[in-house]
């Protein structure tokens, strides 16, 4: 038995410790936000937060987690209350297929939450690892400048 | 089940998955065919019962089988075509908005499924809108003109006198009857018919707004909108295991410690076939590993090898088709140009990889897929499961983006196949991120020679280009199409390739130059053996044949001393070509001339209208190129794009950017790779694409708007034209031309360090 706390709420998960925590997210806890892309740590799909980092979800096994926070895009908010960061993609439209779009927001929450006021250098530095494949990624840099704060 | 829905329709969808039977048995094909019509696109071929009618109406004329309208004035509206990501969801919505009188949100839209919506084919080749928006326009005009006629008998007032507003029809004496009230005793189920004129788009209030699309607030916030997130009640997780190559068969294979892996429901074994079933996903994959290890292979026939492909493919076998052959008057020639384009093969490379969950329950299978061909795919799997149609029935649910014949069809079959081996369990795979890259249709490779000869006045006299390419449609047209059922014990064979007939063409789109050429001559040589298993790719031979033409027009007029956005113009006569060429111009400041380096920096044009009959797309692009190693920083790119009557402005901005940036990666980065064995680039480190760090740093789209005017679709208009806009610039910068893609830092770096 392991406890891993999710979005503040503590789950207790009898699984094989060496799960990937993308795996226990998806489907012991029914939070879909965190999309397996390549298992491989090299597209970003599965951002999460672990701590105050963001985390490849698909590498990090769920008994290495230990006692640290896992935030997902479920906790920041929902379709009906969108967090800030939500709000910028939605109102940039920043999605086509969206597949990669989970990733994108987390991606940016944990940059947002270290550099209240990135440059617009220092985000498209931060996304670096996260791939998209339909191009969004203007719209996607643009939803991230505009929930950065008035530096 | 959860639903995978997360947009204003779920709970009728739901409905619709619960009821299972609620929509089966009206008719889409009525009666009389004895006017029938063949035709082929890249959606399909289809037998067009009512060919005088607009759009997909032709070949699906009945108004039900587009709209319905039940008594609580619900409105739910169908299209044969499926959401790939493009936002025809959100369209489509506001086409029968407009023309019904009602806000979107009054709209249920379902999207491709057997037992519900019309056979619209492949969702393909830009024909969306086209095909099943404009059904949908005139199906949903002519609904609002049968309500208009009852609701004026049943008020007894003329129907003249009648508006319609927010799912109400209203006399001018202040009367209303809603929808729903409207329609009772009106018979949809009735043939549409020609000549029925939809609203004026001078009063238009729905289309041509920006209208948020539906499904991204469900998309930034987590909630399950895709086949990847499906969960259906006691539904367990497979994963197939490929051989290395794709002739090789299964020598051994212990399966029985397998077997006893925690959770392992069981191991499928069909010839060279094999598959989990496993009751977690992880340890479904655990299991496929340890499976993997355990089989023993022969390797199949050896590949050609990559570094003279082209050479290779311009030796097979051909089926010649001639394109264009005119001949005309001219002046003599003084100059004659020849070069040789190269595109290597492409991989589509959805960032999620290909998912389905399949369900055999009391002798019916139920497949749900992100395919662009529900029934297609029906046909497809009836003939591999030996099941009467009827029996299967594919739904479409929202996948990872598609950019053409990807995994989602051979994962679909994989899913049949062991939902088959495990009945009353619904079965979900999903390929591994290297299964995807290995096994995936690619785009084909292709070459292409261009000759052409300019006049003492720099004006083009004559112009020969010949390509040679692979089929780019392979789609599921029998059992043998589905790559998973050629390593069964009764192996399927794939119905043998075909050409897709101009004007749209497969290999040879967009191969005739939309410039003035008195003398014309275009051959494209059809390759039907294929070293490399390939298939439709975004935009299909466009790409290649966009950068070869929009390439060599850059090189005629440097040879003719003349400004190349000049050059095209005077080759052009075509007033909306012109338009888009000289907006494109004006917005980026052209002619530019770039800074000298270092880094050297060079600016390009190009132009094409995507099929010469779709919509027109020209841009401008600036570059620097880093000469020590090769990198290319796109510094901006201005674009202007025609596509008809604009639906929704800023989805048609989003399809423009996106192939844009899409293209730019092909076209920068791009090549799938093999030695004598295995596709070699298994992931994104073998296999790399654009990453933010390359993204352009400007990015603009004029839209020219034209209202009034069909639709033409947009999603693959401006890949070809930024090709060969990079190509240009980069020899802008250069002073060299690169004519073999992908234009990539190696190549580049190689090429400038002689």
């Amino acid at each position: 038995m392991m406890t891993l706390v999710v979005n503040g709420v503590p789950h207790q998960l009898d699984i094989d410790p060496s799960t990937p925590l993308l795996y226990a997210l998806r489907n012991q806890l029914g939070l879909h936000g965190a999309k397996y892309g390549c298992g491989l740590g090299q597209c970003g799909a599965c951002t999460v937060i672990v701590g105050d980092q963001p985390v490849f979800s698909c590498l990090l096994a769920v008994a290495a987690v230990g006692t640290r926070a896992v935030r997902t895009i479920e906790g920041l908010g929902s379709a009906e209350n969108p967090s800030k960061l939500q709000q910028a993609f939605i109102d940039k439209q920043a999605a086509q297929c969206g597949y990669c779009i989970a990733g994108m927001v987390m991606r940016a929450q944990a940059l947002l939450e270290r550099v209240p006021s990135p440059t617009d250098e220092q985000i498209r530095t931060h996304m670096e690892p996260n791939l998209c494949r339909c191009g969004t990624h203007t719209r996607i840099l643009a939803a991230i400048r505009d929930a950065r704060q008035p530096a | 089940m959860s639903d995978p829905r997360t947009t204003p329709d779920s709970a009728s969808r739901r409905r619709f998955l619960a009821a299972g039977s609620v929509m089966v048995g009206f008719t889409l094909l009525p009666g009389a065919r004895t006017l029938a019509q063949t035709t082929t696109t890249e959606a399909g071929t289809f037998a067009a019962s009512a060919p005088s009618l607009p759009g997909s109406l032709k070949i699906a004329p009945m108004l039900d089988a587009w709209v319905k309208i039940d008594e609580t004035s619900r409105i739910t509206v169908f299209t044969g075509k499926a959401e790939l990501g493009t936002g025809i969801r959100t369209a489509f919505m506001q086409i029968a908005a407009e023309q019904l009188g009602v806000t979107p949100e009054h709209i249920t839209l379902i999207t491709a499924d057997t037992d519900a919506t019309p056979d619209e084919g492949y969702t393909a080749g830009s024909h969306s809108t086209a095909d099943s928006g404009t059904a949908i326009a005139n199906a949903t005009a002519q609904v609002r003109a049968l309500l208009l006629d009852a609701a004026a008998s049943r008020l007894n007032v003329d129907v003249a006198s009648l508006t319609t507003h927010n799912g109400e029809v209203i006399a001018n004496d202040g009367r209303r009857l809603k929808f729903g009230e409207a329609v009772s005793g009106v018979d949809l189920h009735r043939n549409a018919q020609p000549g029925v004129p939809t609203q004026d788009p001078k009063t238009f209030t729905v289309i041509g707004q920006s209208f948020h699309r539906v499904d991204i607030p469900g998309k930034v916030s987590g909630a399950p909108c895709y086949v990847q997130d499906l969960k259906l009640p006691g539904m367990v997780h497979a994963r197939v295991v490929r051989p290395p190559s794709y002739g090789a068969t299964l020598q051994s294979v212990d399966v029985a410690p397998i077997r006893t892996m925690p959770g392992v429901i069981a191991v499928v074994q069909d010839g060279s076939y094999l598959a989990v079933v496993a009751d977690d996903e992880w340890r479904a994959i655990l299991a496929m590993r340890a499976l993997s290890e355990a089989a023993q292979w022969q390797s199949g026939p050896p590949l050609p090898a990559q570094a003279t492909i082209h050479d290779t493919l311009r030796k097979l076998p051909a089926q010649e088709i001639p394109v264009a052959n005119t001949i005309g008057a001219a002046a003599p020639a003084v100059q004659t140009l020849h070069a040789r384009f190269g595109k290597p093969y492409l991989t589509h490379g959805s960032i999620g990889p290909s998912c389905a969950v399949a369900w055999l329950n009391d002798g019916q299978m139920t497949v749900w897929t992100h395919t662009q061909g529900v029934f297609p795919m029906r046909k497809g799997m009836a003939e591999m499961l030996s099941m009467p149609p009827e029996r299967v029935r594919c739904i479409h649910v929202e996948g990872s983006g598609c950019y053409g014949h990807n995994g989602a069809d051979d994962v679909a079959a994989d899913a049949a196949l062991i939902a088959r081996a495990v009945p009353g369990k619904p079965v979900r795979v999903q390929w591994m991120r290297e299964q995807e890259h290995t096994w995936e249709p690619y785009g084909p490779a292709m070459s292409s020679d261009v000759t052409a000869s300019l006049d003492a006045n720099g004006q083009i006299v004559d112009w020969k280009y010949e390509v040679w390419s692979n089929t780019h449609n392979n789609r599921i047209e029998n059992a043998g199409r589905f790559m998973p059922t050629w390593f069964l014990s009764k192996p399927f064979t794939p119905a043998p390739p075909k050409p897709i007939p101009m004007p749209e063409g497969g290999g040879d789109r967009n191969s005739i130059p939309l410039y003035r050429v008195p003398n014309l001559y275009v051959q494209h040589h059809f390759l039907p053996d294929m070293p490399i298993r390939v298939s439709a790719m975004r935009s299909l031979g466009a790409y290649h044949n966009i950068f070869s033409i929009e390439s060599f027009i850059d090189e005629l007029a440097l040879a003719a001393h003349a400004d190349p956005v000049a050059f095209r113009l005077r080759h052009l006569d075509d007033p909306r070509a012109r338009a888009v060429i000289e907006r494109a111009a004006q917005r980026f400041g052209w002619p530019h001339r770039a800074d000298s380096g270092p880094p050297s920096r060079g600016v390009g044009f190009a132009f094409a209208m995507y099929k010469n009959l779709m919509a027109y797309c020209a841009l401008a692009v600036e570059v620097s190129v880093e000469r020590e190693t090769g990198y290319v920083t796109i510094e901006r790119v201005s674009s202007a794009i025609d596509c008809g009557q604009i639906v929704n402005p800023d989805g048609v901005r989003n399809q423009v950017e996106g192939g844009i940036v899409q293209s730019a990666s092909w076209t920068l980065f791009e090549a799938t790779t093999f030695d004598e064995h295995n596709i070699t680039s298994f992931d994104w480190s073998s296999y790399p694409i654009l990453r933010f760090s390359s993204v352009p740093k400007l990015l603009d789209v004029e839209l020219i708007d034209r209202p009034g005017t069909p639709f033409l679709g947009v999603g693959e208009a401006s890949q070809g034209p930024m090709s060969a806009a990079l190509a240009n610039a980069i020899a802008n910068a250069t002073g060299q031309r690169y004519r073999d893609l992908p234009l990539s830092p190696e190549r580049l770096r190689e090429a400038l360090r002689v």
